[in-house]
């Protein structure tokens, strides 16, 4: 293994991507993740990149969509406010079925909000980041080594399905640093035939283009968008167990909060709860059929979370309400502690979610 | 197991994040596991710039430190916002030349060092960080200069290669405190 570097998150996100082969990146500052467009600033042009400080995100976003049309890994970064913004270019990278890394480091909203950490951008990523039928694969690190490795993953997994991957993070994970390795294994980007990156007369003319007048075109094109998907459904969910085995209580957890949850499980564990938890690493495609398993021997569920409670409702979905799913939250860049934690696994445990 | 959950603070300027960082890498290079976690925003504009770290055998979990077992404070807003925290049994570094007061918890230990002065009369104002730093590794009896010194290579860079030197000065202040 690599000597490993301690680095922040963001800036782990950044060298990954130029690891991957990204030499476009496109964004507009905002906190907390302008260390990413900082280090791609210093280091594109040395190495024959582009960086480029857009007048807005949607412009950001749109620079996007012209260099995934010409089949070139691309990215760029911003918080939620700004990824609000980008939302009509999401839409039209899906619609014309490009792939693209896009990031989000999450802060407290709505509105501007504040700048501290949050999760409160679970539905965008997962459900509604534009308008129109379509899915982002939502990726989501829980340590610095994640922030590089799911970069590289979000790329590939971006060309090989012609999706947009986000990376859903949040101020603190992209502003602490841990040791970090990066001697990270990249697969070589696929072919892309659809690319408009010129005929040289030997080819007919390559259009990419989200319009489509007519319903009957349309509507195959949305089939066949998401029988894609399904694929990825099937093979790409990515998830942690964490102590499942017995487990009676279950915390679901991701990022951040699946961090503060460990050190309360650990806790609880030494007071003799039988509590675990399923770390979703992929947010969409929601890691279903773990959570459908567990419901069989779990007898409550914990959703802890950055949010007024999103996430909480993919876990009901899976676990088809054979056991009760209880919040735990803070909101509005307020972190979870390990005991507000530890307290409602105690509760859960009182009332009979375990003995 | 043994984990140690650190905060630093003080005025933005004072090279808090970078005490912090340097206490960090000393962890990674003594194959510990670590963690590095500043305040940012417009907290570190007005009284207090602060940072946690972690430095543990096992994985870290959560990054943030609320009840730390070692306090640095080298502000007096620092002392009065984190002081409370601190874990019984703890320890809190106090720069005593910028924090007149004394350190009201008594379930805890003090030390205070007046590492603003002693940096200003040995010719390295803005090394009182360091200091403090030495005084911290003696308490922690983990001053050991060889990972010190590849600790100092890894948060200083080659540009600044010159200030190895008076940086490792300052810790040996520190430490004989």
């Amino acid at each position: 293994m690599a000597e490993k570097v301690l680095m922040k998150g963001n800036e782990a996100i950044a060298e990954a991507a130029l690891l991957a082969g990204c030499r476009h990146y496109f964004g507009y500052p905002i906190t907390p993740q302008t260390e990413i467009a900082a280090y791609m600033a210093k280091r594109m042009p040395k190495i024959g990149g582009t960086f480029l400080q857009a007048e807005s995100e949607i412009a950001a976003i749109n620079m996007v969509y012209g260099v995934a049309s010409a089949g070139y890994r691309v990215m760029t970064s911003s918080s939620s406010p700004g990824i609000s913004l980008k939302g009509e270019g999401l839409s039209y990278l899906a619609g014309s079925d490009l792939p693209a890394l896009v990031v989000n480091v999450q802060r407290g909203g709505p509105g501007l909000g504040g700048i501290q950490p949050s999760q409160s951008d679970y539905f965008q990523a997962t459900r509604g980041a534009g308008h129109g039928d379509f899915h982002m694969i939502v990726l989501a690190p829980a340590s610095v080594q994640e922030m590089a490795e799911l970069t590289v993953k979000g790329f590939e997994l971006a060309d090989t399905y012609r999706m947009t991957s986000m990376i859903l993070a949040d101020g603190t994970m992209g502003q602490m640093m841990e040791p970090v390795a990066l001697d990270l294994e990249v697969k070589p980007a696929p072919e892309k035939p659809w690319a408009t990156n010129g005929t040289k007369m030997q080819r007919p003319h390559n259009i990419v283009n989200s319009l489509s007048l007519i319903p009957d075109e349309l509507e195959q094109l949305n089939f066949a968008r998401y029988e894609r998907y399904r694929v990825v459904e099937e093979n790409e969910t990515m998830y942690e167990e964490y102590m499942m085995d017995d487990a009676e209580i279950c915390i679901a957890a991701f990022g951040i909060a699946a961090r503060v949850s460990k050190n309360a499980i650990n806790e609880a564990r030494r007071q003799g709860i039988k509590v675990g938890m399923i770390r979703p690493i992929t947010l969409w495609p929601f890691p279903k059929a773990v959570f459908r398993r567990a419901a069989d021997h779990v007898k409550t569920f914990i959703s802890v979370e950055l949010s007024m409670g999103q996430m909480i409702e993919d876990v009901r979905l899976a676990t088809e309400c054979k056991a009760p799913v209880l919040l735990c939250n803070r909101v509005g860049g307020m972190i979870l502690s390990p005991e507000q934690v530890l307290e409602a696994i105690q509760n859960a445990a009182k009332n009979g979610g375990a003995n | 197991m043994s984990t140690k959950q650190m905060l630093f603070s003080g005025f933005g300027g004072q090279g808090i994040l970078f005490a912090g960082k340097f206490i960090a890498y000393k962890g990674l290079i003594d194959e510990k596991q670590v963690s590095w976690l500043p305040s940012y925003g417009p907290e570190m504009r007005g009284g207090t710039a602060s940072c946690s770290v972690i430095v543990s055998d096992d994985a870290v979990g959560s990054p943030i430190v609320s009840k730390p077992d070692v306090l640095i404070a080298m502000n007096l807003p620092s002392l009065d916002k984190f002081e409370d925290n601190v874990a019984p049994g703890g320890m809190i570094i106090a720069d005593s030349t910028l924090i007149e007061r004394k350190v009201k918890r008594d379930d805890v230990k003090v030390f205070y060092v007046p590492a603003t002065r002693l940096a200003s009369e040995n010719g390295m104002p803005t090394l009182a960080n360091m200091i403090i730093v030495g005084k911290l590794l003696k308490e922690l009896d983990d001053f050991n200069e060889d990972s010190v010194n590849s600790s100092l290579k890894k948060v200083i860079s080659a540009k600044h290669a010159d200030m190895m030197e008076v940086n490792l000065k300052a810790m040996r202040i520190g430490a004989e405190c």
